[in-house]
């Protein structure tokens, strides 16, 4: 078992796409780490460099204090699994699990030892002799997820591995590959677009955008206080609400909507004259009555969930007319066309600089 | 598509009939006429049912040839052509798989060019380059050789050009998987492309192997020794008989002996042919 260690590392291609500008950060023993990000953020190339599939431009990655620069992807010893499974398909399902303790020249019964051992825990006992078209996505998945297990990495890497299952699916194979990883205690490293996915499986978060790690953290360090607006955006969903504010004179209160009624709230020192992006999460805005509200809206539309409703409308008042999502109690009665008066208690507002996007305070 | 108009189906009947007709006629009456002594094809009234000579006519060509000819036995020209046929299409395939493993999986300097001097040569069939392949192989003393026969038609851009078409299908990852697998190139190739690549190969094998048994102008320059007389060319030989009628009745049988290896290899290798045209494995 080992740490991965990222040293100022860069990547540009060879046509000049710059795709890393600068990654800095440890991945310690066990643990299990999310790359999270918008497509064509540079997470793949992140993950593909540490296996030893794209070279580091500029910078270091070390696996477990050994700098694996240099080394050949088969010597690095992690394992990957592949967004498309990456399964030989010519392949048995045990000799998938098989051909890289074969190329290893791991003796016969231990190979077989192994991958029996792997199939228990993936339930793929009865399908070892089957080849990869014989089977569904989800045992395609956990082939995928056996061939990684058997060779006993000290890293496993995990390319989008589960946007290629149905959304069912993919909660339980989701569950799984945790469950999986605490029981093995491997280091891993796992990308996804998906947040929700992100925030379910990671002891931390990488938050990336355009080839720079934008925020490094716990899922809910980084929900609770998101360092950026797009981290703000892009982590939490439905979407953070994100309003136009200005700070009264006093700097006792901030307007949301230009109406002239200020939520109490002491702005951050930070908090310059005048505007400011405040950000507020759809659960966090409460309905109220007209007297307590510190904005209103015209209600659009309503997707009920069951359990909640997200509601969806127009900010009214003198302001910007933003557009808010606001989550209420599913039994509550919203209907489109009728104003919502909402309040947000001073301790779920986040402030954001309205230039560069940064975390105010 | 599902069509149902009754005539329609008639009138593609009709010109199936009549495409399987033009076909398979003239190859009838030649394997009635190889079964008929020589003076009944000369007679004016062409038989239609076979005659009562097959086993003696095909002994007599296979083991000692066509005499009025001189020809040589067609059981070894038969032979020659086996060996040259099956040259040419096992070394087709083996230097275009290689050549295109080369092209799509490796990053060399001049790759892009070395594609294309490859797909030029589609350009230069054997008949174009006819003069200077074979002083090429005189000055090798390669005349009169099974080397001779089958090097120079070996060079094959087509089979390189649909080898590479069905590596670029395969997913990168394959490799990538392969790489951190610990397989290293040879292994690669070895453990996964080539068993991937089994029904294009079936299929090449087939084509090849009928392009390689067909080879006439070629195997004419090269041969003078009756030793290396290939079947086909052999054929075109057994017409030049002197001062006689050509023995029609031998040549007939002849050819079809000579049909029979590239249908036997279709029979065969149908099944893993067709499919290799028409899916890929998934
Ligand atoms: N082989 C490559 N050559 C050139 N540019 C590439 C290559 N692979 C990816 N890129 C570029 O690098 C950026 C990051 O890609 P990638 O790491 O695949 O993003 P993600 O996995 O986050 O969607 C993208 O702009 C992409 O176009
Ligand atoms: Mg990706």
């Amino acid at each position: 078992m080992a740490g991965l260690e990222f040293v100022g590392v860069r990547k540009t291609y060879p046509n000049g796409v710059r795709a890393i500008h600068g990654i800095d950060t440890t991945v310690s023993d066990g643990e299990f780490v999310v790359i999270v990000g918008p497509s064509g953020c540079g997470k793949s190339t992140l993950l593909r460099m540490v296996a030893g599939l794209e070279t580091v431009t500029e910078g270091e990655i070390r696996i477990g204090e050994r700098r694996v620069n240099e080394l050949e992807p088969a010597d690095r010893n992690i394992a990957m699994v592949f967004q498309n499974y990456a399964l030989y398909p010519h392949m048995s399902v045990f000799d998938n699990m098989a051909y890289g303790l074969r190329n290893r020249r791991t003796p016969r019964d231990e190979i077989a030892r192994r991958v029996a051992e792997a199939a228990g825990t993936l339930q793929l006992e009865g399908l070892l002799d089957r080849r990869p078209a014989q089977l569904s996505g989800g045992q395609r998945q956990r082939v995928a997820m056996g061939r990684a297990i058997v060779r006993e990495p000290e890293a496993f890497l995990f390319d989008e591995p589960l946007s290629n299952l149905d959304a069912k699916l993919r909660v339980q194979m989701r569950l799984e590959i945790k469950r999986l990883q605490r029981a093995l205690g491997t280091t891993s490293l796992y990308v996804t677009h998906d947040q929700v996915e992100a925030m379910t499986l990671a002891d931390r978060l990488i938050v990336m955008n355009a080839g720079v790690a934008e925020q490094i953290g716990t899922p809910l360090e980084i929900y609770d206080a998101p360092a950026s607006l797009f981290v703000a955006g892009f982590i939490g969903s439905p979407a953070m609400n994100f309003l136009p504010g200005t700070v009264a004179g006093d700097r006792r209160g901030v307007d949301l909507d230009g109406s002239g009624r200020t939520l109490s709230v002491t702005p951050p020192t930070s908090v310059g004259r005048g505007g400011v992006t405040v950000g507020v999460r759809p659960e966090h805005l409460e309905p109220v009555s007209r007297e307590e509200a510190v904005l209103e809206i015209a209600v659009e539309l309503v997707e009920a969930l069951g359990a909640d409703s997200l509601v969806h409308g127009q900010l009214t008042g003198g302001g910007s007319g933003a557009l808010v999502t606001v989550r209420v109690d599913g039994a509550r009665q919203v209907a489109a066309g009728e104003t919502l008066s909402l309040t947000v208690a001073a301790k779920h507002v986040h402030f954001f600089d309205p230039d560069d996007g940064r975390r105010l305070g | 598509m599902v069509e149902n108009r009754p005539w329609l189906t008639v009138l593609s009947h009709v010109v199936l009939c009549l495409g399987v007709l033009v076909t398979a006629l003239p190859i009838w009456i030649a394997f009635v006429a190889s079964t008929h002594p020589a003076d009944s094809m000369l007679s004016g009234r062409t038989p239609l049912l076979p005659g009562g000579y097959l086993l003696e006519i095909y002994a007599t060509v296979l083991g000692s040839g066509v005499k009025a000819a001189g020809s040589a036995p067609v059981g070894m020209m038969l032979w020659n052509s086996l060996v040259m046929a099956l040259m040419i299409a096992v070394g087709k395939i083996a230097i275009s798989i290689i050549a295109a493993y080369a092209i799509v999986y490796f990053r060399f300097p001049l790759r892009k060019t070395c594609f294309w001097l490859i797909f030029i040569t589609l350009m230069l069939p054997v008949e174009v380059r006819i003069l200077p392949t074979f002083g090429v192989v005189a000055s090798l003393d390669m005349l009169n050789s099974y080397w001779g026969l089958s090097v120079p038609l070996i060079a094959s851009a087509t089979a390189t050009f649909l080898f590479r078409q069905f590596f670029l299908t395969v997913p990168e990852e394959l490799a990538e998987a392969a790489r951190i697998d610990g397989a290293g190139p040879l292994k690669f190739f070895r453990d996964i492309l080539l068993p991937l690549s089994r029904t294009n190969i079936a299929a090449l094998f087939v084509i090849l192997f009928i392009y390689g048994w067909n080879q006439y102008l070629w195997p004419l320059l090269v041969t003078t020794d009756e030793g290396f007389y290939t079947i086909v060319m052999g054929i075109q030989r057994m017409l030049q008989a002197e001062d006689a009628e050509p023995a029609w009745h031998q040549i007939m049988a002849t050819a079809m002996l000579a049909m029979l290896p590239p249908v036997l290899v279709v029979v065969f290798m149908q099944r893993l042919f067709v499919k290799g045209l028409i899916e890929q494995e998934k």
